[in-house]
């Protein structure tokens, strides 16, 4: 009687074990599935729904220079112009303080008052909402750029505030966290005796910097700058509110334009038939753009763990 | 010897010079951020007022947006979380070509910009219910809040000792007891953290959420209807040419700035704080 309880006992307990055994990796898998197959899925949809655009715009997409919506003209070239032009003018401009910043972080004080203030004030920069640089944007940077266009008058700048130049300053703020944050750590990697060496040599800390922690460090950099490129490609709200949204190819710094992801934003809600379908295309090749640089990053990143 | 002398000069005089201009690109770049958070303070609490919060936006407030930010938010987190843990538990616990394909897979969702996440909900559910709704917004923001709780929960779970498990397992602990009942409690604040990022990510998504949530001034509570947040109102009204609306949307960028910074804080905090003593 007591034997048979015991067995029985053991029996439930097994029941429940296997039960939650399945439970537990039925999740798991759905779970691991969902993602594994999340970027093909994106893929294959994104370009399903775009179909009737790719086939009705063919080349159009990508040398159009002619964006007009009623009239069935889908032109990208305006779009891809000023995706490109703000995220490598954001690049540039963001260089300099994004160095100087892992250098300082990496090499000069990885600890103090001074540093973890800065590392905090990187942090808080890459929490702030996109919307919200967005309307600092506006309201100060614009008003702000406006009055120094004035100034340049005479050189025939219209004074709009709005346009690719704002824009790329808004951008260069908000990817200073991304590039900064990969480029220090990869400062505090390099080897403390290549340092001790070069300065037992006597070369002044300047020196170290430029010539033995730099180039030591300039993969993982790189990487940096590569990621923060890709994210500022598909930056949108910022911006949308700040570039003008003009759909024209930008032919100076301070002109309006347009990005890929800035004319989705402000077209998409209100498009039907082929302009959502064009959209879309034009977010597919915003999706590509971003995973292929995705990729070269991590690439990069991953030949230099392997390195050391 | 008076070269050498001069020399060593110019060197030191390099040094400090060199010194002197990383130091000071560093420290600009605290100037935008204290600028753009001063100058919210300073147009939110002129915008501010004590109607704000429990009137509709037809009434002057925000209480539709904010019931549907609560709402829109907390659904993408029902959904995001379960998933993006259970990705992390795989990742940090299973070893094989497999996993190291998933993590180069998470990575790559990060990097996917968040509108195309919002062309995503549209195709998926936008398009088939024929309505915009605050659901599909909702599963714009989970898939963009899922490779942050992978990552975080992926982290945490790895700096767990081996010795706790190694313990559970030579007690006979099947798999998923080891990780129900070691590896989670145990990381707890670590997986709270990532949960808590990924909600502070998503509380300022505006751009998927333009053509899926879309946008109602008046508050209701259904999730198939379209439905206002508060960071497509700051949008809205900001870039409105209406005064007033432009205060609310000073107001309403305070209220949204500081609850993303706040929760940024706090996970530091838990995460600094509240570690399981080992």
């Amino acid at each position: 009687m007591e034997r048979k309880s015991v067995s029985s006992m053991v029996q439930t307990r097994e029941k429940a074990n296997a039960f939650s055994r399945f439970l537990f990796s039925s999740s798991l898998w759905f779970s691991v599935g969902f993602v594994a197959l999340f970027i093909l899925a994106t893929l294959l949809s994104l370009f399903a729904f775009s179909l009737p655009a790719i086939k009705h715009n063919g080349w159009n997409i990508f040398f159009g220079q002619e964006w007009h919506p009623d009239a069935g003209i889908f032109g990208g070239l305006p779009f891809l112009a000023g995706t490109f032009l703000t995220s490598v003018l954001a690049i540039l401009i963001s260089l300099p303080f994004s160095m100087a910043l892992a250098i300082f972080l990496g090499e000069y004080q990885p600890e103090g008052v001074l540093s973890s203030l800065l590392k905090t004030a990187v942090k808080l920069l890459a929490g702030i909402p996109s919307v919200i640089y967005g309307m600092w944007g506006l309201f100060v940077l614009v008003p702000l750029i406006q009055k120094w266009q004035i100034s340049l008058a005479s050189f025939g700048v219209v004074p709009l505030g709005v346009g690719i130049l704002t824009a790329a300053l808004v951008l260069a703020v908000m990817i200073l966290p991304y590039s900064t944050s990969l480029a220090y750590e990869v400062i505090q990697l390099v080897p403390r005796d290549l340092k001790e060496a070069a300065l037992s040599l006597g070369s002044p800390r300047y020196k170290v910097i430029q010539k033995i922690i730099l180039p030591y460090a300039s993969s993982g950099i790189l990487a940096g700058q590569v990621l923060a490129f890709g994210r500022a490609l598909g930056e949108t709200m910022a911006v949308t509110m700040v570039i003008g949204n003009m759909n024209q190819i930008p032919t100076s710094l301070f002109a309006a334009g347009n990005t890929i992801a800035s004319v989705i934003a402000n077209e998409y809600a209100e498009s039907t038939g082929l302009h959502t379908t064009s959209l879309s295309e034009l977010g597919l090749l915003l999706l590509l753009f971003t995973i292929v640089f995705s990729f070269i990053g991590q690439k990069i990143i991953k030949a230099l763990s392997m390195e050391k | 010897m008076d070269t050498t002398k001069t020399h060593l000069k110019t060197n030191l005089i390099k040094d400090k010079v060199f010194f002197s201009v990383v130091l000071v690109l560093s420290v600009v770049v605290v100037i935008p951020l204290v600028w753009i958070i001063g100058y919210i303070f300073f147009r939110g609490i002129s915008g501010f007022s004590p109607f704000l919060f429990v009137r509709d936006q037809n009434q002057g407030g925000i209480l539709n947006a904010l019931v549907g930010t609560l709402l829109i938010t907390g659904i993408a987190t029902l959904m995001a979380t379960p998933i993006g843990i259970m990705t992390g538990i795989y990742l940090a616990e299973y070893k094989n070509r497999f996993s190291s394909f998933l993590r180069t897979i998470v990575e790559l969702i990060q990097s996917i910009p968040s509108i195309v996440m919002g062309l995503l909900a549209y195709i998926w559910f936008v398009v088939p219910l024929r309505s915009f709704s605050a659901l599909s917004g909702s599963i714009a923001l989970a898939l963009i809040m899922i490779p942050v709780v992978v990552k975080n929960t992926e982290e945490n779970l790895r700096l767990i000792p081996s010795i706790l498990k190694e313990a559970a397992y030579a007690l006979g602990a099947p798999k998923h007891e080891v990780i129900f009942k070691i590896l989670i409690p145990c990381s707890l604040s670590g997986i709270t953290t990532g949960v808590l990022v990924g909600i502070s990510r998503i509380l300022g998504e505006t751009a998927p959420l333009l053509f899926t949530a879309f946008g109602a001034r008046i508050l209701h509570a259904n999730v198939l209807k379209p439905m206002e947040t508060l960071p497509t109102l700051i949008f809205k009204y900001a870039t409105s040419p209406v005064d007033e609306w432009i205060s609310v949307a000073w107001a309403t960028a305070l209220v949204l700035t500081v609850t993303v910074l706040l929760i940024n804080l706090v996970s530091t905090v838990i995460v600094k704080r509240w570690k399981v003593k080992l």
